[in-house]
């Protein structure tokens, strides 16, 4: 007979004005794979870490066995038999997988006693699960699927019975992939119970027997795996909200201002994440490029506007090669030729947020005319060209003085964009331009889009909003896994099928 | 209690009432070590008052020390302004001072004015020269600049040693110093000028590095919010990622910010060998390096800040020598805790009363406001 051992009642939480929970109900039963699935930024890992107490919810009751408890840390979590697996790990390199796993339940100040049964106990837990791990290796000689063994090793000495996997799988091989599935169903078959959160449909399929589908911070969907499919799921992810389409001209496309021959990108960690890409952007077009987040998208941004280096292929603009893996450009120099780009986290990287309005309103343009002249910076016309553009761009509120922190999401989406769009560039990429940012805003942002394309830029335009893909593109590619997966005109395209090209499923 | 929203705090209330409080705070803890040592507090304040505005040469000591505490309170505010931890200020201090000794002894064939500002370049230019290397470490290797430029003090510190005792040592005396620069070269004095007008006094440390320690300030205020340069450092400070993406290159700015600051730091040298001691004299640096951190944190890394700050510390500087000089159970010693509390309490400790009291303002200017 199933019992619920995890129940959660009406989860509210909220990070200033993101809502990133909203009314969360969840049972989990004893003894399955209960998948949670959706795309970044859904709300799973928030809801995950108010379930392990790292976060406090809003509101809302969290019962255990039926029970309700209140987690204030993961102290209390681990007291009632949850376990937490990050997506980042959470593990002393210098230290052997012995005292990380008993590092804070020493239990006593000279080693000796404790800890030889600790070494048993371990044994056993190694044993049972076939975990296959050396207790004496240290942390930084073992490859990451056995680090990660290394967390579930710990969180089952910790004694838990609820077992929370997040994005297990993001960081390993598929052989390394296979082997976790198999130590999370011998876990099953020992009565545990595990929640595996993923955006990737293929897992849920094979691993869950139960499955919970978010979307925007709101639970849209609980059903049994085999009662369901992946279309279906990817649906449910995806959402098909009724699509605002903008009033926008035929596409005029000229000849190709950006192009892109086989272009592989490496990120910070040496992990491949953009392979062999192809893309061509015609003047006065919208290329959009959807994805779920992290396959790829930023790192293809970061080094189609110079921030990141290639690794093979090249990058053309207006038939002239600006980068390859030898030679390539600075996001300053590709400035000067006419490339502008908003980069997708404003925060992190198109602002300044400590600086002054007028500051962030002429960032990476500082150094021209009439800004500034023999490295000195003319405040005056910098003043009266910020007035200019914040009314123009109806930035609220107008004062270049006022500090960028203080201003809200969309008003400093606008700074950006009207920094960069006052250029009149003749490539714009532009990276999720309306995240965060309020409807009254988005219609504004996506009209300015569209008047630029009309003038004759050609626009790629990166986003994991489908409707905002669907709505601004005249053609649309679909990202996964680092590689194109898919090129569509968007005249008989459905969310659908974007939806199935996203989720890897075709 | 509720945060309280930085754009309705009036820009005094920031800058000047918090400040204040911390500093007064800061005065009764110390009264109150003065207090336990035995000696009576309020006659201490009246000692540090007199001893430092009471007499002219007493305030002229204040003006120099004032005049070393601007210098390396600028030098640590401008690498801060690039989020550099500058705390080398002492060893680019010292280096700097060598610059000045071998410009000028080595150009005393030229007008003696040029040779003034040849001896404040090679200031600089030692000064930065020394600050560079923990920058392009920082820049290019990662190597933080407060483990470098902390060692750079103790390298600096032994290769002026090695020279003062086996290179440039005036051979007809016992001591770690130099010979003397040729009188001309000397920096008029604070004594010199009175004279002038008649009037005589009597011998003070004060010069016209004084004048120098203005100029500094007005050059770093325009520099860090008036140019291109500035605005690029403070930018590479403030969001690294933002300034790679808007082309401006993180290795190059902290470079620049690090020279700049250690040609600051290096400026104390003009005013300690020009001014001073006419040579270099083994330490002479003094700490005013490190109290120079200080100075800058005191003073919120902005000049008109780090003026007042370093006069404070002028005050404490002076004021304090008259009243170990008068009360014997306060040592030296003393002061350098007195330092230390107000150090904690603007610095460390800046942060602990300034919510309470901006939402005091923030609340009566509201109510204000609406009525």
């Amino acid at each position: 007979m199933v019992s619920p051992i995890l129940e959660l009642t009406n989860i509210n939480k909220s990070f200033g004005h993101v809502h990133a929970n909203k009314n969360i109900n969840l049972t989990i039963n004893k003894g399955t794979i209960h998948g949670i699935i959706g795309e970044n930024g859904a709300g799973k890992s928030t809801l995950m870490s108010i379930v392990f107490g790292l976060y406090q919810a809003n509101s809302g009751t969290i019962k255990v066995n039926g029970k309700e408890i209140n987690l204030r840390s993961p102290k209390d979590s681990i007291i009632n038999g949850i376990g937490m697996v990050h997506q980042h790990f959470m593990l002393v390199e210098n230290f052997t997988v012995l005292e990380n796993i008993i590092l804070g339940f020493e239990g006593e100040l000279v080693f000796g006693k404790n800890l030889e049964k600790a070494k048993k106990d371990l044994k056993d837990l190694c044993d049972t699960y076939k975990l296959n791990i050396d207790l004496n290796s240290t942390i930084s000689d073992l490859s990451v699927g056995f680090r990660q063994r290394v967390e579930i090793l710990k969180s089952l000495y910790r004694g838990a019975e609820i077992l929370i996997l997040d994005e297990p799988t993001g960081v390993l091989t598929p052989q390394e992939v296979d082997e976790l599935f198999k130590i999370l169903r011998s876990l099953k078959e020992e009565g545990k119970t595990i929640v595996l959160i993923t955006h990737k449909l293929i897992e849920i399929m094979d691993l869950t027997s139960e499955v919970s589908v978010m979307r925007q911070g709101e639970m849209v969907g609980h059903t049994k795996t085999e009662n369901t499919n992946k279309e279906q799921l990817a649906e449910m992810m995806v959402g098909r909200s009724v699509l605002l389409r903008l009033d926008k001209s035929e596409v005029k496309a000229g000849e190709v201002l950006f192009k892109v021959k086989n272009l592989t990108v490496k990120d910070d960690l040496d992990v491949t994440r953009v392979k062999n890409v192809d893309l061509e952007i015609r003047s006065g077009e919208i290329l959009g490029l959807a994805g779920v987040t992290g396959n790829g998208q930023t790192e293809l941004l970061e080094a189609l506007s110079g921030i990141r280096k290639v690794e093979s292929g090249e990058i053309y603009l207006e038939g002239k090669k600006v980068s390859d893996s030898q030679n390539f450009l600075d996001p300053r120099e590709l400035k000067d030729k006419g490339l502008a780009h908003v980069p997708e986290d404003r925060q992190r990287m198109g602002l300044v947020t400590d600086f002054k309005a007028y500051e962030n309103l002429i960032f990476g343009y500082h150094d021209q005319q009439p800004f500034s002249k023999s490295s000195v910076l003319n405040h005056r016309d910098i003043i009266s060209h910020s007035k200019k553009i914040m009314e123009e761009y109806d930035v609220r509120p107008q004062s270049p003085n006022l500090i960028t922190s203080n201003f809200s999401g969309g008003n400093q989406q606008k700074i950006i964009l009207s920094r960069e769009l006052n250029e009149n560039p003749k490539v714009l990429l532009v990276g999720q331009p309306t995240r965060g940012v309020d409807i009254g805003a988005i219609e504004f942002i996506h009209q300015r889009l569209i008047d630029m394309r009309d003038r004759g830029a050609a626009i790629l335009l990166v986003s994991v909003e489908l409707d905002e893909v669907l709505s601004l593109s005249d053609r649309i590619v679909v990202m996964f896994d680092g590689k194109i997966v898919g090129e569509k005109d968007n005249k008989n395209v459905t969310d659908r099928e974007l939806g199935l090209l996203m989720a890897g499923v075709v | 209690m509720a945060p309280v929203d930085k754009s309705k705090v009036p820009w005094w209330v920031s800058n000047l009432i918090v400040p204040l409080v911390n500093l007064t705070l800061a005065l009764l803890v110390s009264g109150l070590f003065i207090f336990i040592a035995g000696e009576n507090p309020y006659e201490a304040v009246r000692l540090i008052i007199y001893g430092s505005f009471g007499y002219i040469e007493g305030f002229a000591y204040t003006l120099y020390y004032t005049t070393n505490f601007v210098f390396t309170g600028l030098a640590f505010a401008v690498a801060f302004h690039c989020r550099l931890f500058n705390i080398g200020g002492e060893g680019q201090a010292y280096i700097g001072g060598l610059g000045v000794f071998l410009v000028a002894i080595n150009f005393s064939f030229l007008p003696v004015p040029i040779v003034w500002l040849l001896s404040i370049a090679g200031a600089v230019v030692f000064g930065a020269a020394w600050a560079f290397i923990p920058a392009y470490l920082q820049a290019t290797r990662g190597s933080h600049v407060v483990i470098t430029t902390i060692m750079f003090n103790f390298i600096a510190a032994s290769l002026m040693v090695f020279l003062l005792v086996d290179v440039i040592r005036d051979t007809a005396q016992m001591g770690p110093h130099t010979v003397a620069l040729p009188k001309e070269q000397w920096f008029p004095s604070f004594k010199d000028f009175a004279g002038l007008f008649g009037i005589k006094i009597r011998y003070s440390p004060l010069n016209i590095s004084f004048l120098l320690a203005i100029a500094a300030s007005v050059f770093v205020w325009f520099l860090v919010w008036k140019t291109r340069w500035g605005y690029e450092m403070r930018a590479v400070g403030h969001n690294t990622q933002a300034a790679i993406y808007a082309g401006i290159s993180p290795y190059k700015n902290i470079i620049i910010a690090m020279c700049i600051s250690g040609g600051l730091a290096g400026l104390l040298g003009v005013n300690e060998i020009l001014g001073v001691h006419h040579k270099i004299v083994a330490g002479f640096p003094a700490g005013y390096g490190f109290t120079g951190i200080a100075v800058a944190l005191m003073g919120r890394n902005h000049p008109i800040g780090i003026f007042p700050a370093a006069f404070l510390f002028g005050i404490l500087y002076q004021g304090g020598s008259e009243v170990t000089f008068d009360m014997p159970n306060i040592t030296r010693y003393m002061f350098v805790a007195v330092q230390g509390v107000i150090i904690l309490f603007s610095g460390a400790l800046e942060n602990l009363f300034r919510p309470q009291i901006e939402s005091f303002f923030v609340n009566r200017l509201n109510i204000k406001a609406s009525a």
